[in-house]
């Protein structure tokens, strides 16, 4: 294994993520601000939803945050470089071998999913700060359930951005992305699909269902939750599922 | 010693779309069978090549012949369907990553990094090759010298012009000093004058020592810069050689394309038959291919011959020994078409 080259790759991810910082940091900011303003803040305030919504709400607006960008940051750049601009190609004939390539940029996906969630915890501070209760009793579970659920969004941004065609790009946000937000227990626990028994079956091949559990079971145990082992093991799954299919996808592609 | 490239029996079937750094394969004839679901493109059919260490060596051919192929898997980039490639005495698909140590590989289509300004993809291309920083600076900026970049150094090279971009990919593929360097079609695209640079650059990289394989369409580029050829055609090496050895096989040298009034037997018959003739051939329609020792001097007699025939003479065109002449003289076909 050619350490040197692997990380001279993570230098040129880190010094493209820093000359496009300014973007970057709207496009992870911008988004669970509002949702934590509208929902936290309008919606609570003005006496629509009970104030212990906003402890509810601010583990699932951190899963969709991880998962958006570690997806967005995978994929994106995986789709253009393949298709349009082939600048891959440099990469793939560094010193290294080829799914090297592939685990550092999951792993430069990974890093930046975890800084997208660990930004939502001050914004949703600083916004929702009267009546917001976190609980960091078990910080060791808050980072594996953090490193889990970012690495399952990076790896499925592998595994999405090398089976996808460009003009597909709108497709996976309307049939893959979207349904996984709405069914994926962030506004709402799990429990709460008590009454729909089927959907509740359903929701649990969403890995985003385990993301949003698993930050509540972390940071708001007080509400009802999955089992945490239970949590963990599907969430270790995907991570395992979505890298080596991600992986495999990404070989395929590289080489012809 | 160990040659520096060699193939053997390498074969590559597509039963996809080839990616888009292998060019354009043309389906052949004997390619797949209608049963099949997938339609089967034969792009290469069993190349063997050696080039030695320290030589400048081309692969001239059309487009869709197996040259970008060809590359494609000496680079790690197409695995082969059968058979084996070795670079500097590396396996290419046993051992991978030794293999890329010893390449530099510049596509046909440019491929530079536009999140990057083109002094960092240089630095950033020497880094995965594990050059320490002062060095990554120092040949950066010589090798941004030499190829005249150094004003547009610290900007990105997404406003490139294509001949920059393809200046750019070059200096690239030569940052980590390769032992062997590759370039798909260099000079596609460039103006005459950046062309003669280039070619310089070239000549200059091989004299330290180093290998170069090239492929190209273009015959000037092949005769002028290449020690040894091999002329690729449908996945099969036509022919091998220097450029005088190769122009010194076509029969006669001189090849003399008549086009008659009408098509005609006896007058192909007895055009073989001329002085310093060596080789007749019918070139379709009302065409006839002469090959001669002699150019110019051959006409009258040749008027001569189709007038008793009486068939008229209606087009000339008579070229001296070339690459061009040599093709055609293999397939039938210009190199052009």
């Amino acid at each position: 294994m050619n350490w040197t080259a692997f990380l001279a790759l993570l230098a040129r991810d880190a010094h493209v993520a820093r000359r496009n910082a300014v973007q970057l940091l709207f496009q992870t900011f911008l988004q669970p601000l509002l949702f934590v303003f509208i929902f936290g803040r309008v919606m609570v305030g003005s006496g629509y939803l009970p104030a212990a919504y906003k402890s509810l709400l601010l583990p699932g607006i951190m899963a969709i945050s991880m998962v958006f960008t570690g997806i967005w940051a995978v994929a994106m750049p995986l789709i253009a470089e393949f298709q349009f601009t082939r600048e891959i190609e440099d990469r793939l004939l560094a010193p290294i071998d080829t799914s090297w390539v592939a685990i550092e940029k999951t792993l430069a996906g990974l890093i930046q999913a975890v800084v997208a969630g660990l930004i939502v915890l001050p914004i949703g501070g600083i916004i929702l700060r009267p009546g917001l209760e976190l609980h960091f009793n078990n910080p060791a579970l808050f980072i594996v359930i953090i490193l889990l659920v970012a690495g399952f969004s990076a790896a499925g941004g592998l595994a999405l951005g090398c089976s996808m065609d460009q003009q597909h790009i709108g497709l996976m946000f309307s049939m893959v992305l979207t349904p996984m937000i709405f069914f994926g227990c962030t506004y709402y626990p799990w429990s709460a699909l008590s009454k729909f028994p089927i959907l509740q079956k359903i929701v649990l091949i969403n890995p985003l269902a385990y993301a949003s559990e698993g930050l509540r079971a972390s940071l708001v145990p007080q509400f009802p939750h999955l089992p945490t082992a239970f949590i963990l093991s599907a969430l270790a799954v995907f991570d395992c599922l979505l890298l080596i299919g991600g992986l495999r996808q990404f070989q395929k592609k590289a080489v012809g | 010693m160990d040659s520096a490239i060699r193939t053997r029996a390498l074969r590559k079937i597509y039963t996809s779309a080839p990616p888009a750094g292998a060019g354009r394969p043309q389906p052949s004839p004997a390619a797949g069978k209608p049963k099949d679901s997938k339609p089967q493109i034969t792009a290469l059919d069993g190349i063997d090549l050696d080039v030695a260490p320290g030589e400048i060596f081309g692969l001239l051919g059309p487009n869709g012949a197996g040259k970008s192929t060809t590359v494609g898997i000496l680079t790690t980039r197409v695995r082969p369907t059968s058979g084996t490639a070795w670079v500097d005495g590396r396996d290419v698909w046993r051992d991978q990553t030794a293999a890329k140590r010893q390449i530099g590989v510049v596509a046909q289509r440019p491929n530079l990094d536009f999140s990057l300004t083109a002094r960092e993809i240089l630095q950033f291309h020497g880094a995965y090759f594990g050059l320490n920083s002062r060095e990554r600076n120092q040949r950066a900026a010589q090798l941004l010298d030499r190829f005249k970049l150094t004003d547009r150094a610290d900007q990105l090279v997404r406003g490139f012009s294509g001949g920059m971009m393809q200046r750019m990919s070059i200096a690239r593929a030569m940052m980590h000093d390769p032992q062997v360097l590759f370039l798909d079609e260099p000079s596609v695209g460039l103006d005459p004058q950046t062309r003669l640079l280039l070619w310089e650059i070239i000549r200059e990289y091989n004299q330290k020592g180093r290998t170069i394989l090239l492929t190209t369409h273009n015959m000037e580029e092949a005769d002028t810069l290449c020690e040894r050829l091999a002329i690729i055609d449908h996945g099969r090496i036509i022919a091998s050689g220097t450029p005088r050895e190769l122009k010194a096989s076509i029969p006669g040298g001189y090849l003399l394309r008549l086009r008659f009034g009408k098509q005609s037997a006896p007058l192909l018959e007895r055009l073989g038959t001329l002085a310093s003739v060596t080789e007749v051939r019918n070139a379709g329609d009302s065409g006839i291919d002469v090959y001669a020792s002699r150019g110019g001097a051959l006409i009258p007699e040749i008027v001569t011959t189709a007038a008793a025939c009486s068939v008229e003479l209606v087009d000339v065109h008579i070229s001296e020994p070339s690459l061009e002449n040599l093709f055609l003289h293999h397939t039938g076909r210009s190199l052009r078409e």
